[in-house]
């Protein structure tokens, strides 16, 4: 049995995990042992060959291979230690990993500080329970992304597609691409939860029809699918069954939701947030047992790989400074709380307090597609602290704000996210 | 007023995963004004998209001998959007031999249209060695 002790562990290593690596080694941390699953870096990064990445961080755009390799080339030439093909198995709340592979066996590691990188799930079939037969044909759009992009094998021929998150967007295209009929996306809200842009480019450009407030509430076939009946929903997404309609198919496949990959996070007992649905954690990216961080998808479901990037640069630095004993806590802790019409925000809470630092970034999404809104955010005594005008916002993107360090008072509990029309708030 | 009518395109900017409005007033064909962009890139793309839209291709090219059977490949510049189908039909003949390094030059005038496509992904030869990539 090999025991091992390391000043930094990361694991994963997807576009998080690898800035993690960087960044930390930057920040002074040389003793770096970075976990990975699969036989090779870049995680789903690798799996996503369309473009459309890294314009905000590297100010050019690249396709997810080519921002995975650049952050590869970087790591492999650093100090950090790589293990491929190792899974971890436990973490324990005194930060001792328990991973194993086929070289070394099992491993016992121990660790100053450790950074959770491990991204997201699909939500399956099973999650959304289509009732009907059981057959071959019926997979996550990102299982298919990799069966085409990866192992070069495509999984079907007459494709309906349900949910219009961005994978589901993409396959769409991928697969119209590479020969395949994609009979139609459905979505079940009335809205796309997909980015604009994938609408337009990969389902308008091949003439692929989205249906709005549809699902599907039955599937048909013994060994491969055969068909699926797809429905309209009402209001309540109850569905409509005068409008049933059934659509032949061999191939459905599902693009219902990311998850953050919580197994870990769960078994070392880590306190989850259930807005995000990952750990709750506050500006550093510091979960409740301190020292251990998340970054990436494993913390919240990101659109932006870019921000996955920045995101994971934060827990680094402050994984270092940690680790050098270098942080100053606030006497009181002030909770970030999503308030009407925001589904989420990250950080959770603010813990430290950082004059050096001038701003502390906000990401969060709202719960409803709206046009000219402010984000007016509120102390614990109904004090407008500061708003923030957008145009547009959707669910399915993403928002950042940058509140300003001293506009975060010493004497509130708490800071409240609330969306509200334009006009009621006071110009940043 | 003249008679000829202002007439206003909403275009989405893909060049970033923001996806900005871009509106595109024209007047007889010719772009008048355009709004609703976040950086210049926005007005390149709308003015393209309003005369001739173009696409990167992204999709793969089977590899012999690799580590993987197949390397992610794009298009180096935006193709036509009628050229997509031909590119794709071109690239299906193709297998390219390992090592393949980010950058190379899978093809160099894809369906035509003087574009190059490169490889996204080093693929290294398939050996019993472990390389990181």
């Amino acid at each position: 049995m090999i025991r091992r002790k390391h000043e930094l562990v990361i694991i994963g290593a997807g576009p998080a995990g690898l800035a993690a690596a960087l960044e930390a080694e930057k920040a002074g941390i040389d003793d770096i042992l970075l976990i990975e699953r699969d036989e090779y870096l870049g995680g789903i990064l690798q799996q996503c060959i369309h473009n459309g990445f890294g314009l905000d961080y590297f100010g050019e755009e690249l396709t997810g291979p080519e921002y995975a390799e650049r952050f590869i080339e970087d790591v492999i030439a650093s100090k950090t230690k790589i293990k491929l093909k190792t899974m971890v198995i436990d973490i324990s709340q005194d930060k001792k990993i328990t991973a194993l592979n086929e070289e070394d066996g099992m491993m016992f590691i121990e660790a100053k500080s450790i950074i959770l990188a491990m991204g997201c799930r699909e939500r399956t079939r099973e999650a959304i329970q289509i009732p009907g037969t059981r057959p071959a044909g019926i997979l996550t759009a990102g299982t298919a992304q990799r069966f085409i992009n990866i192992e070069g094998y495509l999984p079907g021929e007459k494709v309906v597609i349900l949910g219009s998150g961005d994978i589901g967007l993409i396959m769409a295209r991928r697969m119209a691409l590479e020969g395949a009929k994609v009979k139609g996306v459905l979505e079940i809200m009335p809205y796309s939860s997909g980015l604009v842009r994938n609408k337009v480019q990969c389902l308008d450009d091949f003439g692929i029809p989205l249906k709005l407030n549809h699902t599907i509430n039955r599937i048909y076939g013994k060994q491969r699918l055969e068909a699926v009946d797809i429905v309209e929903v009402d209001e309540n997404l109850q569905p409509k069954l005068e409008t049933k309609k059934r659509v032949e198919c061999d191939t459905l496949l599902l693009s219902v939701g990311l998850i953050p990959e919580n197994e870990l996070s769960k078994s070392m007992g880590l306190k989850l947030a259930e807005n995000s649905q990952g750990p709750y954690v506050n500006e550093l990216r510091e979960t409740d047992i301190p020292g251990v961080y998340a970054c990436g998808n494993v913390l919240q479901v990101h659109d932006l790989v870019d921000y996955v990037s920045e995101e994971a640069e934060v827990a680094a630095r402050a994984a270092a400074d940690f680790i050098n004993d270098n942080l100053e806590r606030r006497n009181e802790e002030v909770e970030v709380i999503p308030g009407e019409g925001i589904n989420y925000v990250i950080p959770h809470k603010i813990s430290y307090k950082d004059d050096s630092r001038k701003l502390v970034r906000h990401f969060f999404r709202v719960s409803e597609p709206q046009e000219n809104v402010k984000i007016n955010i509120y102390d614990d005594s109904q004090q407008k602290l500061a708003g923030f005008s957008r145009e547009i916002v959707t669910p399915g993107e993403i928002e950042t704000i940058k509140l300003p360090e001293k506009l975060i008072p010493d004497n509130t509990k708490e800071i409240t996210f609330v969306l509200e029309d334009e006009g009621e708030g006071i110009n940043e | 007023m003249s008679n000829n009518e202002i007439k206003e395109n909403t275009i989405i900017c893909v060049n970033c995963p923001r996806g900005c409005r871009v509106r595109v007033k024209s007047q007889d064909g010719e772009i008048t004004d355009i709004t609703g962009h976040q950086c210049d890139m926005g007005i390149d793309y709308a003015k393209e998209e309003f005369k001739n839209p173009t696409r990167i291709l992204p999709t793969t090219v089977r590899v012999k001998n690799g580590r993987l059977d197949l390397v992610p490949v794009k298009t180096a510049k935006p193709i036509p959007k009628n050229k997509i189908g031909a590119a794709m039909q071109e690239l299906a003949g193709i297998l390219v031999e390992a090592p393949v390094s980010r950058g190379d030059v899978i093809t160099e005038n894809i369906a035509d249209t003087g574009i190059e496509v490169v490889a996204t992904r080093s693929i290294a030869k398939n050996s019993k060695n472990n390389d990181l990539n």
